[in-house]
C-alpha cells in the first residue's frame, strides 16, 4: 500500500499554478484506496441491507424484519439508553474536575488532568474485567459492603455495568474539550459580567457555562458515537442485547449471507450520523470560545475550608475509579486466584512468562499491525493534507472528507463490510482476501485515517506559505523547499499523527474481532479477548492487558512529547 | 454608522450627580514586582481623566484596582467618599468598558445591554426601559436583536459602552477603548466619547498609551511610568510645562540638554559640556538640564533680547507635510528644530553652517 502513496512526498507540485500530472496521479491513488478500502465495504453493508437475498432486488422487507424482531428493537433502544447513560454519568465525572482545575487554585491540578488521561490508555473490554473484580456482584467493593452493611450495589448487572466502565472510560473526552474550552475563554467575559454586578454561581450559569457548550457537545457527541459502536465491551460483560454485539453475533453466528447483520450496521451508521449531525447542529455559529482576542484564561479563585475539604474529596473518588480498573487488572495479572474474596490469594509471575512464552505471537503481531497502520495513515495523511491545502485541484476537498467520513463507521460495521467486499477476491493460490492478515491492517488504517489526517493537517496549517516563499525566494527548488522547510517544521505533528494512530490501533478490537481468522494471525487485543473467555485465561488475559496499556502509554507519552517539542519550536503564530 | 442619538425619547440615564474618586496610598506587587508605588491621585466629579503611559507603566492595573480586579497591599480607592477598597467587583458600580469589548457572544445586543440589569434584578419593565435608552442614546437601536459576532468594532464598541451605561454607573472607566478601531473611527469616536461624558455629566477615566488620544479627550490626565505618577495636570500644562524628563520626552518632541547649575547669586549659569555657560535668574530651580520644544527654536534669527543661541550645521532635513524639521548638530548633539512649512520656500540644504536661537522664556529647566 505503500508503495501507491510514498510518490506523495517527492513530487510536490507549484501552488498557484493549474494542476499537474503529478497532483492528479497522486489525488486519484488516494482515491482509489478509499473507494477500495472504505467506499467499497460500506457500500457493499449498505447494499446487501437493501436487496432481497439471492435476487439483488431493492427491498425493504430487511428493515421491516430489524422492526418487527424485538430482540433488535430492545437492542436498539439499550444502546441509545446505555449511550445517554454513559454521557450523563461521563457528564457527571468530567464537570467537577474541570472546574476544579480550570476556575480554582487547586493544587495538584495537573495531576488531576494527567490522571484523567489514564482511563484512555487502556482499552475499555480491558477495563472492563477488572471492574468486574472490584465491583462485580462479588467483587471487592461489594463483598466488603455486604460484610460490613449487609448490602451490594449492582454496578456491574446487565447494562449497568457496560454504562458503568464506559462512562469511567470515556469521561476524558468530556473532560479534555471542556478544560480546553473553559481555557479558552477571555477573562475579559467573566469580568465584564462582574462589573455588571453578577459573580458566583449565577455567573457560572450564565456566562461561563454556555461560552464552554461547544466543547462540552463536542466531547459528549464523541462519547455518545464511542459508545453506540463499542462491540468489545459489551460481549465481555455478556450483554449481548445491544445493536453492536448483534451485528457480531449474526455474522458470524449465522454467517455472512444473513442480511440482519447488515440492516444492523446501516443503524449504526446512521445512529453515527445523526449524533454527530445534531452536535454540529447544536454547535452551529457557536464556535466563540477561541475567536476573543487578548486576555488570559479566567481568574482562579481560592477555595475555601469546606469546600477545599469537599474538592479534595470528589476528586479523591473520581480518581479512586479511573484508577480501579489499572489496579484490578496489575492485581490479576500477578494473581493466582482471585475470586470471592476482596485480594487475590497469592501472587505469582506465571501468567507474564506465559504470555511472553507462547503468545508472543499476539505482541509481536500487534507491533507488526499497528505500526504498519500508523505509516500507511501518515503517508495518506501528508498527501491529502498537501492536496487540501497547498494546490488547487478540483474535488481535493472530497479527499478530506472521504477520509473523516470513516469516523462515522463502527468498527464491526467496517469489519463486516470487509468480510463480504474481499471474500469473494482470492489470491492465486486460493485463500480469500478477507482471511489474509492485511485486511486487518488496513481496516486498522482507515479507522485510525481521521485522527492521524487532523495531525497532519494542523501540522500543515502552522506553516505559513511565507516561509516557503521565503525559501524559494533565496533560490530554493520547490523540492528542496519541502525538503529543507516544510519536512522539518512538520515533523513534529506527523510523529505525533503516527504515535496516535499507533497507539489506538494496538488496541483495537471491534473491526479486528471479525476480520481475525486465525490465532497465528491475532494481534494482543485479539488474544485478549481470548483469554478472557475462560476464568482459567483471565491471569494470562490480565498481563497481556498490562502489555497493552503500558505500550499504549509510552506511545502516549511519547506523543505528548513530540507535540510538546514541535510548539516550543514553533513558538510563533502564523 | 451613525452618530449618537442626542434627542433620547425614553427618559435620559444617568440622572445621578456626578462623583468623585481619591485615590490614596496605593501600592500594589506581584512577588518582587512592585507594579503601583505609592499612588495618589483625586479626580473630581464630571471629570474626564486620562490615565497615560507606556505599556508596563502601571496604568491598567490601576483601573484595574478601581474596578475591584486587582487587589492593592495598602492604600484606600473612595468614590464619592465611600471606601470601596474591599469591595468584590460586582458590588461597586463602577462600569468598565473592555478593551477587547468582552461582548458574550451567545447573547444578543439587547440581552448583553440587559445583564447587568438582570443581575441587580430591577423590575422587568424597568429593566426593558433602560435597555432601550442605552441602545437609543448610542444609536443601536436598530441592532438590538444581531449577534456581536455580526456587528462592525466600532458597533460593538458601542454595545460595550451601551452595556456599562445601562446600570448607570457612578464612574466610566474605559480601558484602551480605541486600540481596537482603525484610524480614521478613532478620531470620530473619540469625540462622541466626550460628547456622550459631556451631555452624562459622569466622572471618567481613559486608559490610553497615546498622548493624542489623551490631549484630545480629557480635561486632565496622570502621566505614569514605572508604577509612579509622574504629573498630574491639563494636556496644555503638561506640554508647556513638563515636571521632568519622562514627561518631557513623552509629551510630543523635546530637546533635552544635560548640565549642572554653576556659580552663585547674579553669577548663577547653566553649564553643559561643549556649551558656552549659560547665565540663569536667581529664582530659576537647581537643575539637571533644560528643555525646549522644537517649534520654539528659530534658525539664523537672533531677533528679540533673550535668547539662547547655539552655533552648528545641518545634518539631516525631514519633510514632515506641515513642517520640515532639521536636525541640527551642535557640538556633539544633535538638536531638532521645526520651521513651519510654506509653499515656495526654500529650505536649507544639508551641511549649511547655521545657529539655533531659544527665546529663554522658552525653556524649561529640569530638576528630574
Amino acid at each position: 500500500m505503500t508503495a501507491v502513496a510514498l510518490p506523495a512526498l517527492p513530487a510536490p507540485r507549484r501552488r498557484r499554478l493549474p494542476t499537474t500530472p503529478g497532483q492528479l496521479a497522486l489525488a486519484a491513488a488516494i482515491a482509489v484506496f478509499l473507494l477500495a478500502f472504505l467506499v467499497l465495504p460500506v457500500a457493499t453493508v449498505v447494499y446487501v441491507a437493501f436487496t432481497e437475498k439471492g435476487t439483488g432486488a431493492f427491498t425493504l422487507v430487511n428493515f421491516l424484519d430489524f422492526a418487527r424482531t424485538d430482540l433488535f428493537v430492545r437492542s436498539f433502544w439499550n444502546s441509545v439508553y446505555v449511550s445517554g447513560m454513559s454521557v450523563v454519568w461521563a457528564s457527571v465525572l468530567a464537570l467537577p474536575l474541570a472546574t476544579l482545575t480550570t476556575r480554582f487554585e487547586f493544587r495538584g491540578a495537573a495531576v488531576v488532568q494527567t490522571l484523567g488521561f489514564l482511563p484512555l490508555i487502556m482499552p475499555p473490554f480491558v477495563g472492563a474485567v477488572a471492574m468486574q473484580l472490584f465491583f462485580g456482584r462479588n467483587g471487592s467493593v461489594n463483598l466488603l459492603l455486604d460484610d460490613w452493611f449487609g448490602f451490594k450495589i449492582p454496578f456491574m448487572e446487565g447494562l449497568n455495568g457496560v454504562i458503568f466502565v464506559q462512562s469511567v472510560h470515556y469521561f476524558p473526552f468530556i473532560l479534555i474539550n471542556l478544560v480546553a474550552a473553559l481555557r479558552n475563554i477571555d477573562s475579559a467575559m467573566e469580568e465584564a459580567a462582574q462589573n455588571l454586578g453578577s459573580s458566583g454561581f449565577r455567573l457560572f450559569r450564565r456566562i461561563v457555562f454556555p461560552l464552554a457548550m461547544p466543547g462540552y457537545l463536542a466531547g459528549a457527541s464523541l462519547v455518545f458515537v464511542k459508545v453506540f459502536d463499542d462491540l468489545a465491551t459489551p460481549l465481555l460483560l455478556n450483554v449481548k442485547d445491544m445493536l453492536a454485539p448483534q451485528a457480531y453475533l449474526r455474522v458470524t453466528s449465522i454467517g455472512i449471507a444473513d442480511p440482519m447483520g447488515y440492516v444492523i450496521s446501516v443503524v449504526l451508521i446512521v445512529a453515527s450520523v445523526f449524533a454527530m449531525w445534531l452536535s454540529a447542529l447544536a454547535l452551529r455559529g457557536r464556535d466563540y470560545a477561541t475567536t476573543q482576542r487578548g486576555g488570559g484564561g479566567l481568574a482562579r479563585r481560592k477555595l475555601k475550608g469546606w469546600e477545599k475539604i469537599a474538592a479534595y474529596g470528589a476528586v479523591g473518588l473520581i480518581l479512586a475509579l479511573v484508577l480501579a480498573p489499572h489496579l484490578g487488572l496489575l492485581l490479576l495479572s500477578f494473581a493466582t486466584i482471585w475470586s470471592f474474596s476482596p485480594l487475590p490469594d497469592a501472587y505469582t509471575i506465571a501468567h507474564y512468562s506465559r504470555v511472553f512464552g507462547e503468545s508472543s505471537l499476539y505482541i509481536k503481531n500487534t507491533l507488526i499491525y499497528a505500526t504498519l497502520a500508523g505509516l500507511i495513515d501518515v503517508v495518506l495523511g501528508v498527501a491529502i493534507a498537501y492536496l487540501v491545502l497547498r494546490t488547487k485541484l478540483v474535488g481535493r476537498q472530497w479527499l478530506d472528507w472521504a477520509a473523516t467520513a470513516a469516523l462515522a463507521i463502527p468498527g464491526v460495521v467496517l469489519g463486516i463490510g470487509y468480510l463480504r467486499a474481499f471474500y469473494g477476491v482470492t489470491l492465486p493460490d486460493g485463500t480469500p482476501l478477507a482471511a489474509l492478515w492485511i485486511t486487518v491492517v488496513l481496516a486498522l488504517a482507515i479507522r485510525r485515517l481521521p485522527y492521524a489526517l487532523r495531525a497532519c493537517m494542523a501540522a500543515m496549517q502552522q506553516i505559513s506559505v511565507s516561509l516557503e516563499e521565503a525559501a524559494e525566494n533565496l533560490g530554493a527548488t520547490k523540492a528542496r523547499t519541502v525538503r529543507r522547510i516544510v519536512v522539518p517544521l512538520m515533523t513534529g505533528g506527523i510523529l505525533a499523527g503516527f504515535v496516535t494512530s499507533f497507539a489506538t490501533a494496538a488496541v483495537e478490537l471491534s473491526a479486528t474481532l471479525m476480520l481475525v481468522q486465525s490465532n497465528s494471525d491475532a494481534p494482543l487485543a485479539y488474544g485478549l479477548y481470548v483469554f478472557m473467555q475462560s476464568p482459567a485465561g483471565r491471569g494470562a488475559g490480565a498481563a497481556l492487558g498490562v502489555i497493552a496499556v503500558l505500550i499504549v502509554a509510552a506511545s502516549t507519552l511519547l506523543s505528548n512529547m513530540l507535540a510538546e517539542r514541535n510548539s516550543a519550536n514553533q513558538g510563533r503564530k502564523t | 454608522m451613525t452618530g449618537p442619538n442626542s434627542t433620547a425619547a425614553a427618559p435620559p440615564l444617568l440622572a445621578a450627580t456626578p462623583v468623585d474618586i481619591s485615590i490614596s496610598g496605593v501600592n500594589l506587587s506581584y512577588g518582587s514586582n512592585h507594579v503601583l508605588k505609592d499612588v495618589n491621585l483625586e479626580i473630581r466629579p464630571g471629570e474626564f481623566f486620562a490615565f497615560l503611559g507606556p505599556s508596563g507603566c502601571g496604568k491598567t492595573t490601576l483601573l484595574r484596582l478601581i474596578a475591584g480586579f486587582n487587589e492593592a497591599q495598602s492604600g484606600e480607592v473612595r468614590v464619592g467618599g465611600r471606601d470601596i477598597a474591599r469591595l468584590p467587583p460586582w458590588k461597586r458600580d463602577v462600569g468598565m468598558v473592555f478593551q477587547s469589548y468582552a461582548l458574550w457572544p451567545h447573547m444578543s445586543v439587547a440581552r448583553n445591554v440587559a445583564f447587568g440589569l438582570e443581575e441587580r434584578p430591577l423590575p422587568r419593565a424597568e429593566i426593558a426601559r433602560r435597555v432601550e435608552a442605552a441602545l437609543d442614546l448610542l444609536g443601536l437601536s436598530h441592532l438590538a436583536d444581531r449577534r456581536p459576532s455580526q456587528l462592525s468594532g466600532g458597533q460593538q464598541q458601542r454595545v460595550a459602552l451601551a452595556r456599562t451605561l445601562a446600570i448607570e454607573p457612578k464612574v466610566l472607566l474605559l480601558d484602551e477603548p480605541l486600540s481596537n478601531l482603525d484610524a480614521k473611527m478613532r478620531v470620530q469616536v473619540r469625540r462622541e466619547l466626550r460628547d456622550l461624558q459631556q451631555r452624562l455629566r459622569l466622572t471618567a477615566i481613559f486608559v490610553t498609551h497615546d498622548q493624542e488620544e489623551a490631549n484630545t479627550i480629557c480635561d486632565r490626565i496622570a502621566v505614569m511610568n514605572d508604577g509612579v505618577i509622574q504629573q498630574v495636570g491639563e494636556p496644555m500644562e503638561l506640554y508647556e510645562r513638563p515636571a521632568n524628563r519622562f514627561v518631557a520626552g513623552f509629551l510630543g518632541t523635546a530637546n533635552i540638554i544635560d548640565g549642572r547649575m554653576g556659580g552663585q547669586g547674579t553669577d548663577r549659569r547653566f553649564e553643559a559640556q561643549g556649551l558656552a555657560p549659560i547665565p540663569v535668574p536667581t529664582t530659576a530651580p537647581e537643575a539637571t538640564g533644560l528643555m525646549f520644544r522644537p517649534q520654539d527654536a528659530m534658525l539664523d534669527d537672533p531677533s528679540g533680547p533673550d535668547v539662547l543661541t547655539l552655533p552648528g550645521r545641518i545634518a539631516q532635513r525631514e519633510f514632515l507635510g506641515g513642517t520640515i524639521r532639521y536636525v541640527v548638530s551642535c557640538s556633539g548633539r544633535e538638536v531638532l528644530v521645526d520651521r513651519p512649512f510654506q509653499s515656495a520656500m526654500t529650505a536649507l540644504p544639508v551641511d549649511t553652517p547655521t545657529s539655533i536661537h531659544v527665546p529663554r522664556d522658552r525653556i524649561v529647566w529640569l530638576t528630574a
